[in-house]
């Protein structure tokens, strides 16, 4: 904050003062928000704080009324959409696990597999050994071995869950952005997934969207909480669950 | 790198199915042209143009399978690149008359002088050169399809929408069509054609060498269209049709895709509808009707989409069907067709192919013994719920 230039360079995701109404409601009100390359950081808020809305507007999906985003201290998100954001290495795990049910989960892998995107490149693409390592790494990564070959269709929903993180993984973006990654997960799953994405941060960075307190903690990394669409404390959790507006903002709904 | 690609798409029974197409582009030529009529194996005249002509019916079906099947784009526009296939075709034909023609100009064909006018217009130029025609007819019908689908798609029209500007495009086609000033004949089209090639239209040799030509088409089609879909691309397609959004955070350029495959497909339909119209003779502004467009939907979803297979066999079936029909009860046809496309909706969503697949899946399942990697596979994964 003292030194505010080298700040916005080397900060990895920076909003400034972010606004976006939808018919008048203001989904997105004033958020500010900086996330450090290598950082993994965990937003928590209750229903229609906006949190949604927020990986919308980073991911390019939704277009912001006001504020800057930038990406890389350079990149003005806002100017971009999804497929070019996503190029330049955004990443991005949906509320409902959103994976091509009619392929294999193999080959769902091999979509996200980073490469060239385009219409040539994957008319010619033969699977070269790297990547067939790299699948299989994954594969062992996100504990879908076994299912490789199976419609990810038939897949439970944790499982889904999952095989969308490792398509994060395989794409193998700068940051990634991971929304409500264990809602519908058993009790084990969630901390099989805490420590998936613990472990995915040590080479990542990572925006995780959680409502699971007990998750949020094991996750052990800096809260921002989220409320009506802007922010309203940043911290340690214990800080930010001591914080008399969010006990209120939590309790008063 | 070409060469590995096509050999990809011989994959499975798409290989036998396009040797088969060759085979009878082949042999049923050679049946109507060296076995005697009264023989056995003979194939009479009208059968090899009837056959020809669900051929080229077929390459059609398959082409809109490749948008519609695999990448989620119903086009109800289809038989409007079929139809400027043929016109480009038809051009062609029409210069060949040359001065054989009812008033003898050796440049305008007949239509032309009967309106009067004094010279060829220039976008006529060319069509004397079969070169230059057979360009057209790839040029033509994929340039339509590369302006519509780069503004339709950029704009992100899709599903119903996006059906419905397809038909409206063919209707607009089928409107100027209909006009006499814009030198395609009007409504009467064009016909009369007298060869190709030099060769005799009229002659059955002609007519088997287009038997074959239709064949080959459509074999060769096949396994591009095989290899497309079993290449990476493929599964991009698929992923674009299932979770368009997905495949975007994903960092594919969906609109490029659609693109490609919309183009590529429109191209084939502008080669069915060039092998069509010498084979039956006449090109007129009837072919861009909305009602075709969506009799190809049909055939490709009674046959079974997203198989390549399905709407080459919907195809030939519907419209044996429809020759019988309209021979039989002519009056009924229509509401046939409407049934038809109800039922197979509701009762075998895969089609023909679909349905004859998962039917044949059930009777091996049935057998006692299962595959030896689906009990592998399944006391793994309960071993993965238990730890
Ligand atoms: N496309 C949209 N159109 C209208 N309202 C929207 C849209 N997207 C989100 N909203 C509204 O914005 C608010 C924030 O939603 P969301 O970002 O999904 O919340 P969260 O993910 O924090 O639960 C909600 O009230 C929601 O109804
Ligand atoms: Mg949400």
């Amino acid at each position: 904050m003292i030194d505010s230039n080298t700040q916005v360079t080397s900060t990895l995701l920076y909003l400034d003062d972010v606004s976006v109404s939808f018919d008048g409601f203001k989904a997105i009100n004033g958020l500010s928000l900086a996330i450090e390359p290598g950082e993994m950081r965990a937003i928590i808020g209750p229903n229609g704080a906006g949190k949604t809305t927020m990986m919308d507007i980073i991911t390019g999906k939704t277009r912001p009324d006001t504020g800057d985003v930038l990406f890389e201290g350079q990149m003005d998100l806002t100017q971009h959409d999804e497929t070019e954001i996503a190029q330049a290495g955004i990443g991005r795990k949906f509320q409902k696990p959103t994976v091509f049910e009619s392929q294999t989960v193999r080959e769902n892998l091999e979509l996200a597999l980073s490469g060239n995107r385009g219409v040539w490149a994957s008319l010619f693409y033969r699977e070269s050994e790297a990547d067939a390592a790299r699948i299989e790494e994954i594969l062992q990564t996100v504990r879908l071995q076994q299912r490789a070959n199976e419609l990810a269709s038939d897949l439970s929903h944790g499982q889904k869950q999952w095989l969308e993180i490792g398509m994060l993984l395989a794409q193998d973006p700068k940051l990634l952005l991971v929304d409500e990654p264990v809602a519908g997960m058993t009790d084990a799953e969630t901390v099989e997934t805490a420590k998936l994405l613990r472990e995915i941060s040590k080479t990542h960075s990572v925006i995780v969207v959680e409502h699971d307190m007990g998750f949020i903690r094991d996750l052990d990394v800096k809260v921002t909480v989220l409320a009506e669409g802007s922010v309203l404390a940043e911290g340690s959790l214990d800080h930010v669950s001591a914080h008399p507006d969010v006990i209120e903002s939590y309790l008063g709904r | 790198m070409i060469s590995a690609f096509l050999f990809r798409g011989l994959a499975g029974r798409i290989a036998w199915v396009a040797a088969f197409i060759a085979l009878l582009g082949i042999l049923v030529p050679l049946s109507n042209l060296m076995l005697p009529s009264d023989h056995a194996l003979y194939v009479p005249d009208y059968i090899v143009s009837l056959f020809g002509k669900y051929l080229t019916y077929a390459l059609l079906a398959m082409a809109l399978d490749l948008v519609w099947g695999y990448c989620g784009i119903l086009s109800l526009g289809h038989g409007a690149f079929f139809a400027l296939g043929g016109y480009a075709m038809g051009m062609y034909l029409m210069r060949q008359i040359g001065s054989r023609g009812v008033y003898g100009d050796p440049i305008l064909p007949d239509f032309m002088v009967f309106l009067n006018w004094k010279e060829l217009p220039w976008y006529w130029y060319g069509f004397d050169q079969f070169w230059f025609a057979a360009i057209m007819v790839l040029a033509i019908p994929g340039l339509l399809a590369f302006v519509f689908g780069w503004f339709a798609f950029r704009s992100r029209v899709t599903g119903v929408y996006l059906s419905i500007i397809t038909q409206a495009m063919t209707y607009a086609l089928l409107l100027a069509f209909f006009r006499n000033d814009m030198g395609f004949g009007g409504n009467n089209g064009l016909t009369d054609f007298k060869d190709i090639l030099g060769y005799t239209l009229q002659n059955p040799a002609t007519r088997a060498g287009l038997f074959a030509a239709a064949a080959f088409a459509l074999s060769l089609a096949l396994v591009i269209s095989s290899a497309i879909v079993r290449s990476k691309f493929g599964k991009v397609l698929l992923a674009t049709r299932d979770a368009e959004s997905r495949a975007r955070f994903l960092g594919y350029r969906v609109e490029h895709v659609k693109l490609f495959v919309f183009t590529l497909s429109a191209m084939m339909a502008g080669i069915a509808g060039a092998l069509y119209v010498p084979l039956v003779g006449i090109i007129n502004p009837g072919e861009f009707a909305p009602a075709n467009s969506i009799e190809v939907v049909i055939w490709a979803a009674v046959g079974g989409r997203g198989t390549l297979i399905g709407p080459i066999i919907g195809a030939i079936t519907v419209n044996l069907g429809k020759s019988w029909f309209t021979a039989q009860f002519p009056e009924y046809w229509l509401f046939v067709l409407g049934g038809l496309f109800v039922a197979v909706t509701v009762f075998m969503p895969k089609g023909m192919l679909g349905t004859l697949s998962s039917f044949s899946d059930k009777v091996k399942s049935l057998k006692p013994a299962p595959k030896p990697s689906q009990t592998e596979a399944g006391e793994m994964r309960k071993e993965g719920e238990a730890s």
